[in-house]
């Protein structure tokens, strides 16, 4: 076999595959959630307008950005300006948005969403001025303030061609008015009035920054895993590989050692994204080192907490990402075959992995001989049917394998003995989309984020009652409260935050008074909760806590596979008790059994979804057993009274 | 490779692998358990296994879990007890609250533990489901709302007999064990072998309780009651009155059947006896005459019948026509014992006494099983129903004196009476079989053809006969046989010579003597018990060869005439059809 040097072979792909560039083109976010929010409509909108206008305009799809709350996205990108974001175009809106941007050369109002990457310095002329009314209070000012900038430099610059345009999301909350001036993105916040004259006169007629106004913070998202979602086409390998997908892999190929690759894994500190946080590299050099004549890698995909949508989004919109982690994982386990499994739900992800295995095989990414190497892989898909225990490890072997999806108990680890016997690394998407990135920038880069044990980034996708549900990718230490108020913009309606859920259906509730605690795998254990696969429940004072036990209590016991008896009963009959309480109908003794039933089913079940399953009920009765108390002892007239007061709130159902 | 540990501070050396559940059985210390059964793999359903190790922060199941070097295993204390103790409250709170009413009444591991964890009250309201029993096979009940999911049943089914009649459905609190696509057991691939009731540790699955119907017989006026008994019920029957498996009762057994009211007591080993004639003379026909397909496979066990016609039909010629010893014996007691003794043949009520639930299903297996113009047997009772039948009759069982059979068909060889045990109907017909080759018997040191005893799931050997070598095998368990039949059939495909010529099958592990209807409790420590009891007394009998038995002699020279013509053709043979694997 011919081999040769890895990352020359990616060079030479990579040219062969290069994207075409286009002068003009439109990018829509044809993720699930966009397409949820609109997005194939819009994209046949989009494709009617560019014929009808005949705009010379390439119609291009992405992934997501992660921007939940602003779909469907569009990019757009024209012949003088710079790609632009549009959130919330409907189909209805986009004519005028992408005519006021393509045809007209301006920017469309009430739809951009500005970069988060703020400016500090002003060194290009401003062009345009981006305004929005941040404050939450009664009436947007947007508009006023608009008109107040067009004619302060109507007055002061009469010759200025300087745009103002009203934004939709300046990713800045709760600071009053905030200006943007492109293309240096200097950003103002609490903008008065009073101040505008200023801004006028100085940073556009004197191009000076105002300093008292300086919005200095730096973005407190860092995109490692989500490097290239909603940038590019994720069903376009040469777009994948000119934003540097597969470089890791070349790397870790052009060293010719798996160990090296491990090392580099392990020195980065990066633990199991899925739930557990078991250290990456340990899992891939525990599954290194079995003698064995077949060995398979495995990423699962299986996500299932409710509300949970990061590992979706980055098969959606970053599936080469993952598939390039899978290669690493399997190169440096010494495997020759590996496994998406993936729940039949994501139609969506399993189209685009298929897409990217397809492409991939083509150019020799997969296959025989990677990249010149000498290296062999091939991968495929499982559909998942959709048994949410199926993400345990066991249970996932036993589905793909053909039996039924239960665990069984542990030793022997999978490491050792799991699919049909073989050695075999189970990872999570997150985990492999993040293993690329360290192989190629480093372990070094990549641990100077976080603290402590828990190193790197963390993706999030937060839900509930938070203003701008959507994904979060932040350093590993990041304080729960900063990623829902500066982050998110906050509880909506203003409302008093009571606590945030963590780690879906295993996890716990962190209260109002430790949202400061930085998020580490140990600090939320701490808290009775678990970091979980990062779905992250806001829930404010009109929620019931024993009603959000029984939901995630509700899950487990409909997901529960029904092998062990301390999960299969006992999920039940605590539910029972539960909801005999929310119905005004318990007793003090009823907490009693149901904390019997949590210690039978934390000690005595057979996997962990058995184990942590009371872990909801556990974490309420630790910080909100008044709630318990208060359904006792009111009975059921309270109950009644509970009942209609929530049916009047957003239920929880539809939040998630 | 050996690991110590300590086991409540009991330092324990055990074999590399064992669990801490067997570990801990070699310093006395019992851990309980529901789903664990001593012969099959863990399937860590009950949670009530679980042991602290080293922190105690986590429990595993000491039945899942192997014994490392210098582990620090505590079994018992005040927390595990209560964890164990809340477990067993959740799966008593998912099972009814029917005691007195069950199958299992007194001989229940449920009940065990519940009795042993001194549980007195119903913490939880009980939530049991309301799906009506299966009944459907007439063998056996599946009584789902007392199944306790702990997978015995479905591991049997599966591994130990590779018939996958039985699954788990459903999931969460739905989860239960039925045929897969829910159709009835009689609709699945279910042979009727039992071992699901023989491994359940409830109630769940228990054999169709067919006492009254033979209570109601023996009060009948219109009827004279007759009864068999099989070999390897006498060696199991004393498990039910607190002997230790093995115990021979045959004296006591027909004792306590004519206390019952049986006219008659025939041993079924009688008809074993005939039935090595038959098979013996078939094999003779095949091997030395050329006559017929080889090899020559056993066809005694119903359940073995059923999987055959259901999964290879093609090797049906391969089978041996002759009849099992319950049928031979029902058709001579309702032609031959009429003749004579002169009583009227349509009264006569045949009762057999067998260790199997299939023997349920063989009475209407084919027409052929009413050769004497009517049922040649009426009904089996399983040992474990028979066992009830004696207690209900008040009848000091363990004090009764010995008596014989009645002469006619109850008198037995050695060989007979080891067709219970897996490899004794081989080893039955090779000794006739060499006598009908070279006209003599085995030397006294060669009787006992010891390759084909034993507990090992297939055996093979050759064995000496006149200046041939006959190549035999033998399998139990159903799992261990389709190797053997794959390479018969690949043979015969490739028109190669046969890999053995005789090849014996039984279904249940270990053969009759660990048949589905045998008492509870069984495994392979009782199963060895039971095979020795056979084995023992076969040693101790004057008459060791089927063909020197008088009773047999007699009834050839004096009804059928000879081997596989006319008369014993007629009344001790039948044929066999492929049948769908699963009705529906």
């Amino acid at each position: 076999m011919k081999t040769n040097d890895p990352l020359q072979e990616l060079a030479r792909l990579a040219s062969e595959n290069k994207p075409e560039t286009f002068e003009q083109w439109l990018r829509i976010g044809m993720d699930s959630g966009g397409i949820a929010a609109g997005a194939e409509r819009l994209l046949s909108a989009c494709r009617k307008l560019v014929e009808d206008h005949n705009l010379p305009c390439e119609i291009q799809k992405s992934g997501s950005y992660g921007y939940a709350y602003l779909d469907p996205l569009v990019e757009i990108k024209s012949k003088s300006l710079p790609p632009v974001l549009y959130g919330r175009v409907t189909p209805e809106k986009v004519s005028s948005v992408t005519l006021d941007h393509l045809s007209a050369e301006k920017l469309a109002d009430d739809h951009i969403i500005a970069s988060r990457q703020y400016g500090t310095a002003l060194t290009d002329p401003t062009q345009s001025i981006l305004v929005l009314d941040t404050s939450c209070e009664e009436g947007d000012k947007t508009k006023f303030f608009q008109s107040s900038f067009q004619d302060e430099i109507a007055s002061k610059l009469p010759d200025s061609s300087l745009s103002v345009v009203r934004a939709l999301d300046m990713g800045i909350y709760h600071e009053g008015l905030v200006v943007q001036l492109l293309p240096s993105r200097v950003t103002y916040t609490n903008v008065l009035s009073r101040d505008i004259s200023r801004i006028v006169t100085t940073s556009l007629g004197e191009n000076k920054v105002l300093k008292d106004l300086l919005w200095t913070k730096p973005d407190p998202q860092c995109r490692i895993v989500l490097r290239n979602c909603g940038l590019l086409d994720p069903e376009h390998l040469g777009e994948a590989l000119a934003r540097g997908t597969y470089r890791g892999l070349a790397k870790a190929l052009a060293k010719n050692s798996p160990d090296e690759a491990i090392r580099e894994i392990e020195e980065s500190g990066l633990r199991g994204r899925g739930g557990a946080g078991f250290p990456t590299g340990l899992k891939w050099k525990l599954t290194r080192e079995p003698k064995a004549d077949r060995k398979f890698v495995i990423c699962n995909a299986d996500e299932g907490d409710p509300g949970a949508f990061m590992d979706r989004s980055i098969l959606e919109g970053d599936p080469h990402a993952v598939l390039e982690g899978l290669l690493i994982a399997g190169y440096a386990v010494g495997a020759n075959k590996g496994y998406f499994y993936v729940r039949a739900e994501y139609p969506l992800a399993i189209q685009r992995i298929q897409k990217a295995l397809e492409d991939a095989r083509q150019c020799g990414l997969l296959g025989e001989n990677i990249l010149g190497s000498g290296w062999s892989f091939d991968a495929e898909i499982r559909l998942g049917a959709g048994a949410f225990v199926c993400g345990e490890e066991t249970a996932l072997i036993a589905s793909i394998e053909g039996c039924r999806g239960s665990p069984s108990p542990r030793p022997p680890y999978p490491s050792v003995e799991g699919l049909w016997g073989y050695p075999t690394c189970i990872n999570n998407v997150e985990t492999l989309a993040a293993a690329p990135w360290i192989l190629d920038h480093g372990a070094e880069a990549y641990a100077q984020h976080g603290t402590g044990s828990s190193r790197g980034t963390k993706v999030f996708a937060v839900t509930g009652k938070v203003q701008n549900a959507q994904l979060v990718e932040v350093p590993m230490g990041t304080s729960v409260h900063e990623i829902i108020y500066p982050i998110c913009g906050g509880v909506q309606d203003q409302a008093h935050i009571k606590g945030v859920q963590t780690g879906g259906p295993s996890g716990g509730i962190i209260p109002e008074n430790k949202l400061e605690t930085p998020v580490t795998y140990e600090n939320l254990m701490q808290l009775g909760s678990i970091m979980g696969s990062g779905g992250m429940l806001v829930m404010d004072e009109r929620d019931c806590m024993v009603d959000v036990a029984a939901f995630y209590l509700k899950f487990c016991v409909d997901e529960s596979c029904g092998k062990c008896a301390p999960c299969r009963v006992g999920g039940y009959q605590m539910l029972q008790l539960l909801l005999k309480i929310t119905r005004g109908r318990g007793s003090v003794e009823d907490i009693k059994q149901i904390e019997r039933i949590c210690q039978s089913m934390q000690k005595a079940s057979l996997c962990g979804l058995g184990q942590t399953a009371a872990n909801p009920i556990l974490s309420t009765l630790r910080y909100f057993r008044d709630e318990y108390i208060a359904y006792i002892e009111g009975g059921t007239a309270y109950a009644r009274k509970r009942k209609k007061l929530l049916s009047q709130g957003e239920s929880l159902q539809q939040a998630s | 490779m050996s690991v110590t540990a300590t086991i409540n501070g009991l330092e324990v050396t055990v074999p590399e692998g064992t669990s801490i559940l067997e570990a801990a059985r070699q310093v006395q210390v019992r851990i309980p358990t529901l789903c664990k059964h001593q012969d099959l793999f863990p399937s860590s359903a009950c949670g009530l296994c679980i042991v602290k190790t080293g922190t105690g922060k986590k429990m595993p199941r000491a039945c899942a879990t192997a014994l490392e070097e210098g582990m620090d295993i505590t079994t018992h204390d005040a927390e595990l007890t209560e964890v164990r103790r809340a477990t067993l409250e959740l799966i008593l709170s998912n099972h009814p609250n029917a005691c007195q009413t069950c199958g299992r009444n007194g001989d229940c591991e449920l009940q065990d533990r519940a009795g042993e964890f001194g549980i007195r009250q119903d913490y939880l309201p009980r939530r049991v489901t309301d799906l009506p029993c299966d009944d459907s096979t007439g063998s056996l009940i599946l009584d789902f709302s007392k199944c306790i999911k702990c997978g015995r049943c479905v591991q049997v089914c599966q591994e130990v007999q590779n018939v996958w009649a039985l699954s788990f459905l459903d999931r969460g609190i739905n989860t239960r064990m039925a045929p897969a696509g829910d159709i009835t057991l009689a609709e699945s691939p279910c042979i009727r072998c039992g071992q699901c009731s023989a491994h359940c540790p409830t109630g769940a699955i228990v054999e169709n309780d067919e006492t009254a119907t033979v209570w109601e017989a023996l009060r009948d006026p219109g009827k004279i009651c007759t009864v068999q008994i099989a070999p390897s019920v006498r060696v199991a029957l004393g498990e039910a009155f607190g002997l230790p498996p093995g115990t021979n009762l045959t004296g006591k057994i027909y004792s306590a059947l004519r206390r019952l009211g049986f006219k008659a007591i025939f041993d079924t080993t009688f008809a074993a006896d005939l039935t090595i004639i038959e098979e013996a003379s078939e094999f003779v026909a095949r091997f030395v005459e050329g006559k017929g397909e080889l090899p020559l496979i056993t066809s005694c066990c119903p359940a073995w019948v059923d999987y055959l016609e259901k999964n290879f039909s093609d090797l049906i010629p391969l089978f041996s026509t002759a009849k099992s010893p319950q049928q031979m014996l029902g058709a001579l007691a309702k032609t031959y014992y009429p003749e004579k003794t002169g009583l009227p043949a349509d009264q006569i009520y045949q009762v057999s006494i067998m260790p199997c639930t299939a023997k349920k299903y063989e009475l209407e297996r084919t027409e052929e099983m009413q050769s004497s113009g009517r049922p040649d047997v009426d009904v089996v009772l399983t040992t474990r129903e028979f066992a009830r039948m004696i207690k209900q009759s008040g009848v000091d069982f363990l004090n009764l004196p010995d008596e014989k059979a009645d002469s006619l068909l109850g008198e037995y060889s050695g060989a007979g009476l080891i067709f219970g045990n897996t490899g004794g109907v081989m080893e039955a017909a090779l000794r006739t079989a060499f006598n009908k080759v070279t006209g003599e018997n085995l030397p006294p040191e060669g009787i006992n053809i010891t390759p084909v005893r034993g507990l090992e799931g297939i055996k093979t050997a050759t064995i000496p006969v006149a200046d041939t070598k006959v190549r035999v095998a033998v399998a139990h368990g159903l799992a261990n046989v389709e190797n053997l039949l794959l390479q018969v059939r690949e043979a015969r495909d490739q028109n190669k010579p046969p890999p053995w010529h005789f090849i014996e099958v039984m279904a249940c592990p270990g053969g009759c003597i660990g048949g589905g209807g045998q008492p509870y409790g069984v495994c392979n420590e009782v199963r060895q018990k039971r095979m020795q009891g056979l084995l023992d007394t076969d040693e101790k009998m004057a008459l060791r060869f089927s063909h020197e038995n008088p009773e047999i002699l007699q009834v050839y020279d004096e009804f059928l005439g000879e081997p596989l013509t006319g008369k014993a053709h007629e009344l001790l043979h039948t044929s066999y059809q492929p049948r769908p694997i699963y009705q529906k």
